[in-house]
């Protein structure tokens, strides 16, 4: 199961092994990261999942939609040119070691 | 750590985000969680859109796992009913016996399924859909249906029409107003999921009103229109709306109206007990009326805004309101509350399905609504929160940069 380390914004790292499939953001979410709200549940609605990308990681991504892009522009802080929403970053094998940054605050 | 704490009545999203954001908010105090489902906290619009088509279980739309609530000692009582309020008191009583002591009161207990008042409506196989083990049976029961009428043409009931129809169910929605999801969107955006819905052979009867269903063996049969048509069901799914639960509150004497009523702090009159979410009538500062809604964002914003007062950071609440459905592959996203608008204009058209209306009263934009623009829904949002002055001329020009209009990032 690969592994997603979790970086908080005070810098406490927390890993998770993450089934492949799954979001990032409901593994947060099942492991008691309070640094994700989700408030609309992974509905590309609502900004407060928002996550920073390593670098290595951020173009092995799939690229972000036009509806992923307009709600970054809503997020509470400032997106920066590696942010995404961590409802659409589904985890893959290939993404092993995956480290996201979670912003001050998500409202 | 002196006062009794916080009881929140209510495990729907506003109740459970207020416990969340206590926490978060630093509260120190008890906090006791209150619900009558046997369920914990889970989100209610999958409901009637991935948990029926089966790509959400019921563990993936939990709103946080059963650890949560002691990690974060949040005193959760599930299957649990408040039978009182004793405000005099400053407590609750529950069903089964026992008494809670409260220093401040949050009632989210959400709304209850309206009935359709109609012969026939009472058989097995008329279904409605608000909690999770309602759409446990509807999951059930729409897999073993092959004809389903839907009742009622607003958002559930076309949702759940596209979650039928895309299991290969033969669908029938009947609306009773002249066209869809008609109290809160343009013409044009009904044309369009009209449309749609056509495109998947739904069967759409706007102006139709139900007179009774008629059962075969005990049985749901077909579905009787006041003009005496009758259209086959085996499964009748019945989506005409809520009233909000305000017995509780009525019987503390508490003031109520289309819903608890409360001030811009959320208070009710008695200024230890708050109301959100569905139950709760507030004066919306972007409708400058009072207003109930229905809607994830109303339930979390006005949760957040209700645990900071409690934390002692005291805030009025003034979200803007936006709301989303999804019916088959599409979304349809909207911002702000368009009641009352005076002029609408659209930027994009119908032919190439990208298609935005922007909503405008006295000049003034009070809400856009977007199918495959969400751009325009997120400007739409920052722009009508920060009352920015965009014309309608601007608005429907799509060479029109909106985003310059919109410059300061704010969370809305």
């Amino acid at each position: 199961m690969p592994k997603v380390i979790y970086v908080s914004h005070d810098g406490g790292q927390l890993e998770v092994d993450v089934p492949v499939g799954t979001t990032v953001m409901a593994a947060a979410l099942k492991n008691g990261i309070d640094g994700i709200v989700a408030e609309c549940g992974g509905v590309c609605m609502c900004s407060t999942c928002h996550v920073f990308v390593n670098e290595g990681f951020f173009s092995r991504l799939p690229p972000a939609t036009d509806t992923e892009e307009a709600v970054l522009e809503i997020a509470a802080i400032e997106r920066q040119p590696n942010s995404r929403l961590s409802c659409q970053i589904k985890v893959t094998e290939d993404l092993e070691g995956l480290i996201v940054r979670m912003p001050e605050k998500q409202r | 750590m002196t006062s009794a704490g916080t009881v929140i009545i209510g495990t729907g999203l506003a109740g459970f985000q207020t416990a969340a954001s206590l926490r978060a908010e630093g509260y120190q105090e008890s906090i006791t969680l209150i619900g009558e489902e046997s369920h914990i906290p889970y989100q209610r619009p999958p409901l009637s859109k991935g948990f029926p088509l089966g790509t959400q279980d019921r563990e993936s739309i939990e709103l946080r796992p059963q650890k949560f609530y002691q990690d974060h000692k949040i005193n959760l009582l599930t299957g649990e009913r408040v039978v009182a309020i004793e405000p005099a008191e400053h407590q609750v009583c529950l069903a089964s016996g026992g008494r809670i002591p409260y220093d401040k009161l949050v009632l989210a207990v959400g709304a209850s399924n309206r009935l359709l008042p109609i012969p026939g409506a009472d058989l097995d196989g008329v279904l409605y859909l608000r909690s999770l083990d309602e759409a446990i049976a509807l999951k059930e029961r729409l897999a073993r249906a092959r004809n389903v009428a839907v009742i009622g043409g607003g958002f559930v009931g076309l949702e759940l029409a596209a979650v039928a129809s895309s299991l290969g169910k033969s669908v029938t929605v009947v609306e009773a107003l002249p066209r869809l999801m008609s109290r809160v969107v343009a013409p044009v955006i009904s044309e369009y999921f009209g449309e749609l819905h056509a495109s998947k052979s739904v069967k759409i009867l706007c102006g139709a009103s139900v007179a009774g269903i008629a059962s075969a063996n005990g049985k749901v049969s077909s579905v009787i229109l006041s003009d005496g048509t009758k259209h086959d069901a085996d499964l009748v799914l019945v989506g005409i709306g809520v009233v909000p639960n305000a017995a509780l509150a009525r019987e503390a004497g508490l003031s109520v109206s289309n819903g608890i009523a409360v001030n811009e702090h959320l208070q009710t009159r008695d200024d230890h007990i708050f109301a959100i979410g569905d139950c709760a009538e507030h004066p919306c500062t972007f409708a400058h009326a009072r207003l109930r809604l229905e809607s994830v964002q109303n339930a979390a914003d006005q949760a957040q805004c209700v645990a900071a007062t409690i934390a002692g950071k005291k805030e009025s609440y003034r979200a803007l309101p936006w709301f989303w459905t999804d019916q088959f592959d599409i979304k349809l996203q909207m911002a702000g509350i368009s009641h009352g608008h005076d002029r609408i204009v659209t930027r994009g058209n119908r032919e190439t399905g990208r298609l935005s209306v922007f909503y405008f009263k006295e000049n003034r934009l009070i809400a856009v609504d977007s199918i495959n623009r969400p751009l325009d829904h997120m400007l739409g949002r920052k722009l009508i929160a920060a009352g920015a002055a965009v014309t309608p001329e601007q608005a429907a020009d799509e060479t029109f940069d909106l985003k310059t209009l919109a410059q300061k990032p704010k969370s809305t």
